[in-house]
């Protein structure tokens, strides 16, 4: 090795800036270009959409309680994980999640499939007393969700910010956001849920999740989202996306 | 540092060469790296060339390499299963192509069913129904004898299958109105009501009491005349001492002036017809089960075990 040249670099502190801006350059580009080629690693599947505002606002409710530190959302391809939580985790499931909750301790169980999984209300027994039907539960009680009405004034704002960063919400959806909230939580069968469907999907869930009618509690909200979690793909036709990667 | 690499020099102490760096006085010993390190460090090169060829390692604009040995974790989660159905399937096979009757029959299908449904069971029926299936407020008990849809094995399917008020299509579904709320009773109505109810219970209860009438002209349709229940609605017998939702006298009221309508999550499409039908046989064998009988008694009388009712 030239000893002197490096003693040049060393001496001379605006070369020796270039040649670290140089190698910073080089690295940057080798973690950052990838990322704009996601889309290639993301499995094309039917079915993902994007949270309708109630199950956003959830979502806001899930991060701001920390349910990450001890909830994992991340269903790995391992033999148990799948026969113990179902079909493991696919990247486009959490490709509108900004950020992502794939989590990294799982104090509780995994959360990605737990849509569906269990009736409303023993989310709302269990997040207001988890010791009443899980014994064994260490988790904090959450029951104060149910007195507090969920913050959906703004959600067509955090709707706007999502679509920035690429989650597809339309015009209609912004404009409709506060309106589908409401709807959805009260599940009313007098008030017209039809828009949210036809935005959302049929399969879009709108009921009175906490048993409170009349109101839009963050427990409402955070038990939308609970539900919606890893139900959304249609794995039928996942099955065939992944048997055609297979033939290649 | 001074740019003059010929001012190596032999240090007297340790007999090695300098660097021929030198800071304000301080010199440098130019010792070798360690050999196992330098080896380690060689070795790790190799592997990690061995690597980039053979598993899938280098981002490209179409994705990524692929790999020399194709490897996924999905194809190893594949082979997995494959290795685990292959240890199951001399029982499993024959499970499959077997009826509930013909499995009951059969020890080691039966034994193979009861071990599969346990596991099943605690992962995901557990967490409402509790680890020994005692239930808690809400969620029914599934030790004792009392079913409100029905306690024979198919019953018990069913109910797993497509769950109760689940959404599904095919969900067990009925809905008790509730009294006070919607203002079909006034206030005394439901407690002279819930009087007689309770009273039933405790064998208190007579015609003569002012909540009798009420009883048979608002809840006898679903829940019978003697109050034993109606299994078609999932109503249950308002005899016994079993009560899901809390057995005082506020609970009842509240059960009457607000009805329930528990949701079970219908299960055939989560966990496949083969496992729903282990978790059938498991809970069939908690302590309730009962047994299956020709049709035709059925109809005549529905409640085929009537056995005192146990306590809570």
């Amino acid at each position: 090795m030239n000893l002197k040249s490096h003693a040049f670099l060393e001496k001379n502190s605006i070369v020796l800036l270039l040649m670290i801006i140089v190698v910073v350059l080089i690295g940057g580009i080798i973690e950052i270009i990838p990322l704009f080629r996601q889309e290639t690693v993301i499995e094309p599947v039917e079915g993902m959409r994007p949270y309708t505002p109630l199950e956003l606002a959830g979502f806001n409710i899930y991060i701001r309680e920390g349910c990450y530190n001890c909830h994992s959302q991340q269903i790995r391809p391992l033999r148990d994980e799948v026969a113990r939580y179902g079909h493991y985790s696919l990247a486009a499931e959490s490709m509108y999640d900004h950020p992502f909750q794939w989590g990294s301790k799982r104090t509780g169980p995994d959360l990605a499939r737990v849509g569906g999984k269990y009736s409303d209300a023993w989310h709302v027994a269990h997040l207001t007393a988890p010791r009443s039907v899980v014994p064994e539960s260490i988790m904090p009680t959450y029951a104060f969700l149910k007195h507090n009405a969920a913050k959906i004034e703004d959600l067509d704002k955090h709707l706007k910010a999502l679509r920035l960063v690429g989650v597809p919400y339309t015009d209609d959806m912004i404009a409709n956001a506060v309106n589908d909230a409401t709807i959805q939580a009260t599940g009313d069968p007098s008030t017209d849920a039809s828009g949210l469907l036809g935005r959302y999907g049929s399969k879009t869930i709108a009921r009175d999740f906490d048993g409170q009618a009349n109101v839009v509690s963050e427990m409402d909200a955070l038990i939308a989202y609970l539900q919606v979690l890893g139900t959304m793909v249609d794995f039928k036709a996942t099955k065939e996306v992944e048997a055609e990667a297979m033939k290649k | 540092m001074t740019d003059d690499h010929k001012k190596v020099e032999k240090d007297e102490i340790s007999g090695v060469d300098t660097t021929g760096h030198e800071w304000d006085g301080l010199k440098e010993l130019n010792n070798p790296l360690p050999r196992w390190w330098v080896w380690v460090f060689v070795a790790c090169c190799v592997w990690a060339a061995w690597y980039w060829v053979v598993y899938p390692a280098w981002p490209t604009l179409a994705g990524a390499t692929k790999g020399s040995s194709g490897y996924t974790q999905y194809d190893e989660l594949k082979e997995n299963q494959a290795e685990i159905i292959e240890r199951q399937k001399a029982y499993l096979d024959k499970f499959n192509e077997s009826s509930f009757e013909e499995v009951m029959k059969d020890p080691e299908l039966y034994s193979f069913a009861v071990a599969g449904g346990s596991a099943a069971f605690k992962d995901n029926c557990a967490t409402c129904h509790g680890t020994g299936a005692e239930g808690s407020k809400g969620f029914p008990n599934l030790n004792d004898d009392d079913w409100l849809w029905g306690g024979k094995v198919g019953d018990i399917y069913q109910t797993i299958s497509y769950g109760i008020r689940s959404g599904h299509d095919e969900a067990r579904t009925s809905q008790m109105p509730s009294f006070g709320k919607d203002a079909i009773l006034k206030k005394e109505e439901i407690d002279s009501v819930v009087d007689y109810v309770l009273g039933l219970s405790e064998g208190k209860s007579n015609d003569k009491m002012p909540g009798y009438a009420i009883f048979q002209s608002n809840c006898a349709a679903c829940h019978g005349e003697d109050a034993k229940g109606g299994r078609d609605f999932g109503a249950p017998n308002l005899t016994d001492s079993i009560w899901l939702y809390g057995a005082t006298k506020e609970d009842i009221t509240s059960s009457v002036y607000n009805a329930h309508a528990g949701v079970m999550p219908a299960w055939q499409s989560r966990l496949g017809d083969s496992t729903v039908r282990q978790l059938a046989i498991y809970v069939h064998q908690l302590g309730g089960g009962e047994k299956d009988v020709p049709k035709a008694v059925v109809e005549t009388d529905p409640v085929i075990v009537e056995t005192a009712p146990k306590a809570e």
